[in-house]
């Protein structure tokens, strides 16, 4: 990995867990609305994950959308004002948290029901082959969405017209408050992978190396024609569900163990180790991640609410009769 | 102009739309090499090719999530249900997905799939397969509902459907496939969302649409025997919901009665006559009257089943209730 690519997925991650922290701040103090999902612990899946796509590559994703949308391309201001709601949020203040998207960065959402983007992914993986492109698509879901009958179809039918699709699992132990075990009957999930004739791989979601590594291999064999693959990456969120979870369905003792292996921590520890970049070219990193996301805060804060004839605004694509 | 049925009718619109925009493909059950249940798509597999007419698995979850992912990268998939009973494993997709994409994401994508299904009883198929619940589809803002009730109709919607940028569900009747009727040929397109008069009349406002439009003309035709002129209003989409031609009949008969097979308990009838209150109360003459489904899972007893659907003494009596 080149030096100027490291210290940028650095502080991308960095960025991710900033604006997550300010997030549950703004949330705490009434200006962000409804659910908020955080993406703490998890960063160097969909930073990983993204870094290995190819520009034009889709990008589709569940509910737990902030990280991801950032390391697409979209502004942390575009992202933190669409969490306020505000005008010059991603998706202009109609979307929130759960629905961010950016078209022009081949970001697809942002869903909000489990598992219903899944058939969603294999619609983009369509239009490609159909258009003969060959960008592939990355479709991100949680351990939960794979026992919910949207994956069967969607997966099944992608595997069946040999669509290049990547079905991420982010197996993050939990689906809301059911470990994995009590829900799914198979507890890993590329066991799940063999029922379609689906190649699958397993890998740490907690390095950012470990996650390119094996993406970008399976993203080149899916290009190169070989039908869809599923990655499961073992990772952890360090927060709850949402905001407001009670976490009764699991021990503190098991969080801290999982804090331990922190993913900034641990591509932070292997970038010295490997002489990618010093500990002071890091802290240099973690300011401009502090100050971006500080800009971004007074962006969205300072930025105005949606007039309100935009209540009536894009309820259909043209004109009825 | 030529005399062809309800089916040739859609299959011209399809074929014809196919021929001009390469952008449009067919996905769903049985759609190709079977050439679709209705055989609406007979031949197409063989002039289009499989990467046009799609068969797909029976998964209509996946079928409409797909062409919407399909539809947001630009392309226009005519996604096939084949009875609309089976539209409720894809309730998601469609109430979910096609009307709020393009709002929700501050209209960054656009969701242009048709959603072509069958609605309607009589067939003797039972509860689950015999269901006219049109009325809960139209409840969402963002689709476009429609339900032609002849084949020129049919033959200009869905041609409109097909280019239009909204996403649509195109509802056709289960027993109208065989109906006849006069179609213009070639490019004959018909506006979504407008409401037509299909029977001049001074005497009572009949609101209908798609199979129980062929049920009211019939009722009209015997009705006029007696001197009473009916004039009918078929509203061919039911979102939007064109008013205009149904309340400048009202204006003028000061009565009405509202036809739909579907449950009259939040249906078409119940939408229509509360709007005809709120625009034209003054001009009421009579309380207006619902001619309807029986409330109970449609019986598969052809007799028990024929009570539950409306039928032509029934719109005849209630116009009469309405004199």
């Amino acid at each position: 990995m080149e030096k100027s690519e490291y210290l940028d997925l650095y502080r991308q991650m960095v960025v991710i867990r900033r604006m997550e922290e300010r997030s549950a701040e703004l949330y705490q103090a009434g200006k962000i609305g409804g659910f908020l999902h955080l993406y703490i612990g998890q960063e160097a899946v969909s930073t990983g994950l993204v870094s290995a796509r190819r520009a034009d590559d889709n990008v589709i994703t569940a509910y737990r959308d902030h990280g991801v949308a950032y390391n697409v391309g979209i502004s942390a201001g575009a992202i933190m004002a669409e969490l306020l709601g505000k005008a010059t949020g991603i998706s202009k203040g109609k979307g929130g948290s759960m629905h961010l998207a950016d078209a022009e960065k081949f970001f697809w959402g942002g869903h909000a029901i489990v598992g219903a983007h899944i058939p969603v992914a294999a619609g983009l993986a369509l239009a490609d082959v159909y258009m003969e492109n060959d960008a592939i698509t990355i479709c991100m879901m949680g351990d939960g969405a794979t026992n919910i009958g949207f994956f069967h179809e969607g997966v099944n039918m992608a595997k069946v017209w040999n669509l290049p699709v990547l079905w991420v699992v982010e197996n993050n132990q939990y689906g809301m408050g059911t470990a994995v075990d009590r829900a799914s009957a198979v507890s890993e999930m590329t066991q799940k992978a063999a029922g379609y004739g689906m190649k699958a791989e397993r890998a740490d979601g907690m390095d950012l190396f470990n996650v390119r590594e094996v993406a970008g291999r399976m993203i080149e064999e899916i290009r190169g024609g070989g039908g869809p693959q599923l990655l499961e990456i073992l990772t952890y969120r360090f927060r709850g569900h949402s905001m407001g979870d009670p976490e009764r369905y699991r021990k503190q003792e098991e969080v801290h163990k999982w804090q331990e292996e922190d993913p900034i921590g641990i591509f932070r520890k292997k970038g010295i180790e490997q002489g990618l970049a010093s500990e002071e070219e890091l802290n240099e990193q973690d300011d401009l991640a502090e100050k971006e996301v500080e800009e971004a805060v007074h962006f969205a804060e300072t930025s105005p609410e949606p007039a309100p004839e935009e209540l009536y605004t894009e309820v259909y694509a043209e004109p009825l009769e | 102009m030529a005399r062809i049925t309800m089916r040739e009718a859609i299959s011209q619109a399809l074929w014809e739309e196919m021929e001009r925009d390469p952008n449009i493909f067919i996905m769903g059950e049985e759609v190709g090499v079977w050439g679709g249940t209705y055989a609406v798509t007979k031949g197409f597999y063989d002039h289009f090719g499989g990467k046009r007419v799609r068969d797909t698995p029976i998964a209509e979850a996946a079928i409409v999530g797909a062409a919407v992912g399909a539809a947001m990268k630009g392309l226009k998939p005519v996604a096939e249900i084949m009875t609309i009973n089976f539209a409720f494993v894809a309730f998601e997709q469609i109430v979910n997905e096609m009307p709020k994409f393009h709002y929700m994401f501050g209209g960054q994508f656009n969701v242009p799939v048709v959603v072509r299904t069958v609605s309607g009883g009589g067939r003797q198929l039972g509860a689950t397969h015999s269901q006219t619940p049109d009325a809960i589809f139209a409840h969402f803002p963002g689709l476009v509902v429609v339900a032609p009730g002849t084949p020129a109709d049919a033959k200009g919607m869905l041609k409109s459907a097909l280019r239009t940028k909204n996403p649509v569900l195109f509802i056709e009747h289960a027993t109208l496939y065989q109906t006849r009727g006069e179609v213009p040929e070639g490019d004959y397109v018909v506006p979504l969302g407008k409401s037509t008069v299909q029977r001049p009349g001074s005497d009572v406002t009949i609101v209908t649409y798609s199979k129980m439009l062929e049920i009211s003309l019939k009722a009209a035709d015997q009705l006029a025997k007696e001197g009473i002129e009916a004039e009918i209003v078929d509203l061919r989409s039911l979102r939007p919901l064109d008013m205009g031609p149904v309340i400048e009949s009202f204006k003028k008969t000061n009565r009405a009665v509202i036809v739909e097979e579907g449950w009259p308990s939040y249906g078409v009838g119940a939408e229509v006559s509360a709007r005809i209150y709120e625009q034209a109360f003054d001009y009421v003459d009579a309380p207006i009257k619902r001619v309807a489904q029986a409330e109970v899972p449609l019986p598969y007893n052809r007799t028990l089943e024929q009570m539950a659907i409306p039928k032509v003494d029934d719109v005849i009596k209630a116009v009469k209730e309405v004199l």
